[in-house]
């Protein structure tokens, strides 16, 4: 599992991706499980499409986000 | 134990269940102690379904327009549904109980888990109605193995849950052979739900592992009060006709390969998802903690840095493992956990070693965090005391939060609690207040058990107490206390809450991830889309006897790579399951859409006998400041940045205010869109502006009924049409 926090920035930070319809940084290299530490999302039941292109849960360490991407990260838990 | 004296005999031929239903209800009225079985018509399972649909057909058909809680002909009718007693599919073992509420004058609906339901319609019966009140303590008897209904004089002093419930199961059971008692369950409330208007109903089932019997709750709207206004010590059913097929349903190999594969889903993919089969619901206070949504002191704050010390892994910890925890036969979510061996510290039974079921998420979090306490051992014995005195643990947290924030503003002192200290994180004084509740003696204790609605005037009456400050703070609607999530956040979720039929209880929607962190709801359209589908879709549970866990806490392990965002958070291969068991148990031919209009049917009859008791109009659709957002600085505080920018996103610069005017310029804002809100919500849900169902949604949806339309008639007005 990737950790944000100590992987190394040499790139300049650019507001290039949106994760639920809300902008966000995006980095070189950044995978669907940064996005989802960076937001702290621990709810278990996450469902995540990368433009439109769904992940499946055990891929989200290995799924490259691209520059530009459209995510949405789902959390599977609705009507009670 | 001595033999029980009978008052009254009823002698009957068990109806065998075909295809789901028995078609037979009883009714027993303690009062004048008579008898009465009545047919369930091809309409009535048509348009009401079953369980909770039934209960409000029985119910309708019982009261009076000016019936109140504790009025003779109140009932409580208990009904499982045609799926209820199901064996091959997980969560089928529900009843639903439909009584008219003491705490909100209207009717209310509360499920619970056990052997009750199920053992019910095999003894030959789709409902069961209690009406009248008796003399003297009595328990009523439906044995179907001697095929006889009794009342009985009751031979017990103390009428607590687990007193009763244990004495009835030996009582009834074969001496001989301890796991006989599998064969009977026990309805029971306590001491405490005969002051309190917190009483909870105690379903039993038989544990033939502990060798005990357990008890799961239909904890909410105060059926236990009622129960013991009638003088109802225990409902007993007894039958021995229990197979894996007694529903005799329609097609068995369906119901078979649907389970089949459920379980299989269960098996394998729980412990990846929610891990319900070893921390049951706990696992949800971590998850309620980082995302702002665990109620703390009050809902004041949605987290803690003491959160920790409930995690679900030290709840899992104190559970007993490894044990087949279903509270009804081949449910293999099996959340139903239970702590072993523990000594009470407290109480009238200081020093027993006992068993106590949960605490689940509600209790764990409602006598936790929201209390300010952060003690897992506290809270499980709470939660055994809370059962044994037959309480409703969420009412009995959000009821004592809101006391203990009136406590720590100085709204009440130690003089007015009668000595007791109820600061936040108080354990002992709480823990005492508990027992008191459960004595109800204490001049105190028997206003907080009224609830916050009655606490608001009762304090303000007795202890001069800011009537306006307790209505900003007090978490109720329509009279109940909210369940344990903080709903401020959340557009949809305050329609959630306070949108819907019966008061803040989050069985009909709940949509905070939806709505505030997936971003699905953006517009008040959607958000009323949402508070349609889902009180529809859970309304569906209720009519047919199933629990709502095995829908949406697993979920095949494509769900989220089969659907788009917007219909994989419906789960949408559980809901053809539904169908297909719906259609497999009764031999009928619906469609998710069928299954969503039979909901809506029953949930605007409800509606409308709302409307008929008084009630059902947009007035009592109200909502506290406390549910809209920060009341006081210190909750902007804790989350400065994040509230500034909400200030900002509505056009109000918050640089040079105080926190306390931003709460006040943020609740403002938040307070129109509540408004802005109900009226999409009303307008999709095919009612008039104020909140009654137009004469055209019912004739669409078949429940045109006379009596229905007369009430409506009585009260919709021109001016208030779209």
């Amino acid at each position: 599992m990737r950790n944000t926090r100590n992987r190394k920035t040499s790139g300049k930070s650019r507001i290039m991706i949106f994760v639920n319809g809300e902008p966000m940084e995006w980095e070189e290299g950044m995978t669907v499980r940064d996005i989802i530490d960076v937001k702290k999302y621990v709810f278990p039941l996450l469902a995540v499409w990368v433009d439109q292109v769904p992940v499946p849960r055990g891929e989200f360490g290995d799924t490259p986000v691209p520059d530009g991407s459209n995510v949405q990260i789902i959390h599977m838990i609705s009507g009670g | 134990m001595e033999k029980m004296k009978v008052l009254a005999e009823w002698t009957y031929v068990p109806a065998k269940p075909f295809r789901g239903y028995t078609g037979k209800t009883l009714k027993v009225n303690v009062g004048d102690r008579t008898f009465e079985s009545k047919d369930v018509s091809e309409e009535v399972k048509e348009k009401f379904t079953g369980g909770r649909g039934f209960g409000l057909k029985l119910l309708w058909d019982s009261v009076k327009d000016t019936t109140r809680w504790d009025d003779p002909e109140n009932e409580i009718v208990i009904s499982g549904g045609p799926l209820c007693g199901v064996t091959q599919y997980p969560g089928m073992g529900k009843f639903y109980a439909v009584f008219v509420s003491p705490l909100t004058d209207q009717t209310y609906d509360s499920n619970a888990g056990g052997h009750f339901g199920p053992l019910l319609k095999f003894a030959g019966f789709d409902a069961i109605e209690v009406q009248g009140k008796a003399e003297k303590d009595v328990i009523v008897l439906v044995d179907a193995d001697e095929g006889k209904v009794q009342i009985l004089e009751s031979p017990f002093d103390d009428v607590n849950a687990y007193t009763v419930t244990e004495a009835l199961h030996e009582y009834y059971g074969d001496p001989g052979d301890i796991n006989d008692r599998r064969f009977i369950s026990v309805v029971t409330a306590g001491k405490g739900a005969e002051t309190s208007y917190w009483g909870c109903l105690n379903s039993s089932f038989w544990d033939s592992h502990r060798k005990l019997p357990r008890l799961k709750q239909a904890g909410r709207g105060g059926g236990g009060t009622i129960l013991r206004d009638k003088k109802i010590a225990a409902l007993v059913v007894k039958t021995h006709d229990l197979t894996g097929t007694a529903n005799n349903p329609a097609d068995l190999d369906t119901l078979t390969r649907l389970g089949a594969k459920l379980h299989k889903e269960i098996i394998t993919l729980d412990a990846k998802q929610c891990r319900m089969r070893t921390a049951g619901t706990s696992h949800l206070n971590e998850i309620m903690n980082e995302y702002h949504l665990l109620p703390t002191m009050n809902y004041k704050f949605g987290q803690h840095p003491d959160a920790g010390k409930i995690h679900s892994t030290v709840y899992e910890k104190m559970f007993t493992q490894g044990i087949a925890d279903g509270c009804w036969y081949g449910c293999t979510m099996a959340c139903a956990k239970a702590v072993d061996g523990y000594t009470l510290k407290t109480g009238p039974w200081k020093g027993r070693k006992i068993t106590v079921d949960g605490p689940e998420y509600e209790t764990a979090a409602g006598m936790g965090p929201n209390v300010g306490v952060f003690d897992p051992e506290w809270t499980t014995e709470v939660n055994f005391y809370a059962d044994h005195y037959g309480l409703d643990t969420i009412s009995l947290g959000t009821g004592i939060a809101f006391v203990c924030e009136c406590f720590e503003l100085g709204l009440i002192n130690k003089e007015d609690t009668n000595g007791l200290d109820l600061n936040f994180g108080n354990k002992d004084d709480i823990m005492e207040l508990l027992h008191r509740l459960g004595e109800g003696k204490d001049e105190f204790a028997l206003m907080v058990g009224k609830g916050i609605h009655r606490m608001k005037d009762l304090f303000a009456d007795h202890f001069g107490a800011d009537l306006d400050v307790m209505e900003r703070i007090g978490m109720e609607g329509q009279g109940i206390e909210v369940s344990e999530y903080v709903p401020k956040e959340s557009i949809a979720q305050w329609g959630g809450y306070f949108l819907t039929l019966k008061g803040p209880q989050h069985d009909e929607a709940w949509l905070i991830f939806m709505d505030r962190v997936n971003k699905q709801l953006p517009t008040f359209e959607d958000k009323a889309e949402a508070l349609h589908y889902f009180p529809n879709f859970r309304t569906w549970f209720s009519l047919t006897g199933v629990c709502k866990l095995p829908w949406n806490d697993i979920e095949p392990a494509d769900n989220a790579t089969s659907y788009p965002p917007q219909e994989a958070a419906k789960v949408p291969e559980h809901v053809q399951n539904y169908v297909e068991v719906f259609n497999a148990v009764t031999g009928k031919n619906i469609d998710k859409e069928e299954l969503i209009l039979q909901s809506e049917r029953v949930y605007n009859f409800q509606r409308v006998f709302q409307l008929r008791l008084g009630k059902g109009t947009r007035k009592y659709h109200n909502i506290p400041d406390r549910a809209l957002g920060p009341v006081w600085a210190d909750e902007w505080e804790a989350r400065e940045e994040y509230y500034d920018n909400e200030l900002k996103a509505i056009g109000v610069d918050p640089a040079g205010l105080s926190s306390q005017q931003k709460c006040d310029q943020l609740l403002k804002k938040r307070r129109e869109q509540w408004e802005e809100l109900v009226d999409a919500v009303y307008k999709r849900r095919g009612w008039d502006k104020n909140g009654i169902p137009t004469a055209e949604k019912l004739k669409a949806l078949g429940m045109d009924l006379p009596e229905v339309l007369a009430t409506v008639e009585k009260y919709a007005k021109p001016e208030d049409q779209w």
